[in-house]
């Protein structure tokens, strides 16, 4: 077993609402290895959001520790790339600039990143558009920029939270495909959260499955698919069986977004 | 083609309506001290271009009008951004400046004549007091309205908050900042020729008040025709200004996409 990249350890959360304090995270307890791609499904609101922003340090937990790569979290940090379910482009700069986003927050040289800002975007498809901006891209084109923007400054963590959420089902195939295959030229950890139990099954290596809010892992399925996956993988029964699976611990909760 | 078609029925219109009020006036027998006919005004303007006095007074207060707008402009984005930026400010300061606001400006243009006297001075100052508060709300509010998704990137990728600033609150501030100019503008050439009616020895707004004493009428609307250009211009100085720095804002792109 590889080196463990992110240890959560009994991470629980309460928001403070109008004077009743809220539940978000009830108990949450996981590993995931380095370079493993580890997908969260759960029901809407419960609390997945918030569990990926404990990690990216923008929110303290209100109890437990999260740890990455051995170091508690103590707020942002720059080994991380998170991708949100909205592309979050900055519609001043070009598609390029907007790629170079945490290379010039961090300070880190431009020449080089720009190199390897233009290599990312061919390795996308978005070759020719560096210059555009981003209002002149779709929806999918403009969520594949905010994917390369993540992995810029080579972090050795991916977040993603619900990144294709907001896209067609047909370009959300086509994205998994993409994400699969940049995942395995880059070897990069990915904690991946969706609603979609086949995305999640399609992606990942394990998926862990949540509770609905306060939120608490009910579940860990190892998905045995080999890789590359094409998207014929979705008509095995290696992952009808985990698709099967999960939805049968939802339908025990009372259901998917209940 | 259809933008000739657009040009001529402009054209055309504007002839109709200023042929029927020159006939409005002639078959009525208004007297000239009450409404001039179009005729009259066209030549009034005539000989203010010729004789050199409308050019010298225009660009007295066109000067007026820039430079109070710029003093006021630069005034109202830097409380704005203060206030934007420190709880303390907007709770200490903020109370004051909309106190001094709900002041009427004309009803200060007095003192500020006996303070800053009747020349230049006075009506920068008047113009620039009347033109800094759409300029400071605008950018208060631009600076707020940072969409808090790209504030939790900035966040997440470890960035200060004046990076944050920078990169992030200012450029998104910027479509509320160019609707600031754009009111601001027009408020600064109201301003200075309010001050020119209190007390001044040149500029538009002292003709009018001249003329008016002696009861040339043609001239005053030579003069306001005057004035009502420059606002124009002074206006789509503004746009071409925001159609440069907004190329990525919807309301620069719809604009150029219907065009």
């Amino acid at each position: 077993m590889a080196a463990t990249a992110i240890s959560v350890a009994g991470v629980a959360m309460r928001y403070a609402a109008r004077g009743a304090s809220v539940a978000a995270l009830a108990d949450m307890s996981f590993d995931v290895a380095e370079r493993e791609f580890v997908a969260i499904v759960g029901p809407s609101g419960c609390g997945k959001s918030t569990l990926l922003k404990i990690l990216a340090g923008l929110l303290p937990p209100t109890r437990g520790e999260a740890r990455l790569r051995g170091t508690p979290i103590a707020g942002p940090r720059r080994d991380i790339g998170v991708v949100f379910q909205a592309p979050v482009l900055f519609p001043w700069r070009t598609v390029l600039d907007n790629v170079l986003l945490p290379v010039d927050v961090q300070g880190l040289p431009r020449d080089r990143h720009r190199r390897a800002a233009l290599d990312l975007l061919a390795l996308v498809g978005l070759e020719g558009f560096e210059q555009r901006y981003p209002w002149e891209l779709s929806g999918g084109m403009q969520q594949r920029v905010s994917i390369i923007r993540a992995l810029i400054h080579d972090p050795a963590m991916l977040l993603m939270d619900e990144p294709f959420g907001a896209l067609d089902a047909m370009t959300r195939e086509l994205m998994n495909l993409e994400l699969q295959r940049i995942w395995l030229e880059r070897k990069k950890t990915v904690l991946f959260i969706t609603h979609s139990i086949p995305e999640a099954v399609f992606l990942a290596d394990r998926v862990l499955v949540m509770t609905p809010r306060p939120g608490a892992i009910m579940d860990d399925v190892a998905v045995r698919l080999p890789r590359p996956r094409s998207l014929d993988a979705m008509s095995t029964s290696e992952f009808g069986g985990c698709v099967a699976r999960i939805r049968a611990r939802f339908n025990a909760q009372g259901g998917v977004d209940a | 083609m259809t933008s000739t078609r657009n040009v001529a029925l402009t054209i055309g219109l504007l002839c109709v309506s200023l042929a029927g009020w020159e006939g409005a006036v002639r078959l009525l027998a208004v007297p000239i001290y009450i409404v001039p006919p179009p005729s009259r005004v066209v030549v009034a303007l005539w000989r203010g271009f010729a004789s050199g006095l409308y050019p010298r007074h225009l660009v007295y207060t066109l000067t007026e009008t820039v430079l109070g707008f710029l003093l006021g402009a630069a005034l109202g984005f830097s409380l704005g951004i203060a206030v934007a930026s420190s709880r303390y400010i907007e709770y200490f300061v903020y109370p004051y400046i909309v106190m001094f606001q709900s002041l009427p400006k004309v009803a200060l243009a007095p003192l500020i004549v006996i303070w800053f006297g009747l020349g230049l001075a006075s009506k920068v100052v008047n113009a620039a007091l009347v033109a800094f508060f759409p300029l400071m709300v605008n950018t208060m509010v631009g600076l707020r309205s940072a969409d808090e998704d790209r504030v939790s990137l900035m966040r997440a990728l470890a960035a200060s908050e004046p990076q944050i600033f920078w990169m992030l609150r200012l450029p998104g501030a910027l479509p509320f900042v160019m609707a600031g100019l754009d009111v601001a503008v027009i408020l600064a050439l109201i301003g200075a020729i309010v001050g020119e009616f209190v007390g001044a020895q040149h500029g538009l707004g002292m003709l009018i008040q001249s003329m008016n004493f002696t009861m040339d009428v043609s001239g005053q609307f030579s003069v306001l025709l005057l004035l009502s250009v420059l606002g124009l211009a002074l206006n789509k100085g503004i746009a071409v200004l925001r159609r440069r720095v907004l190329f990525w804002d919807p309301s620069v792109k719809s604009r150029s996409d219907a065009l």
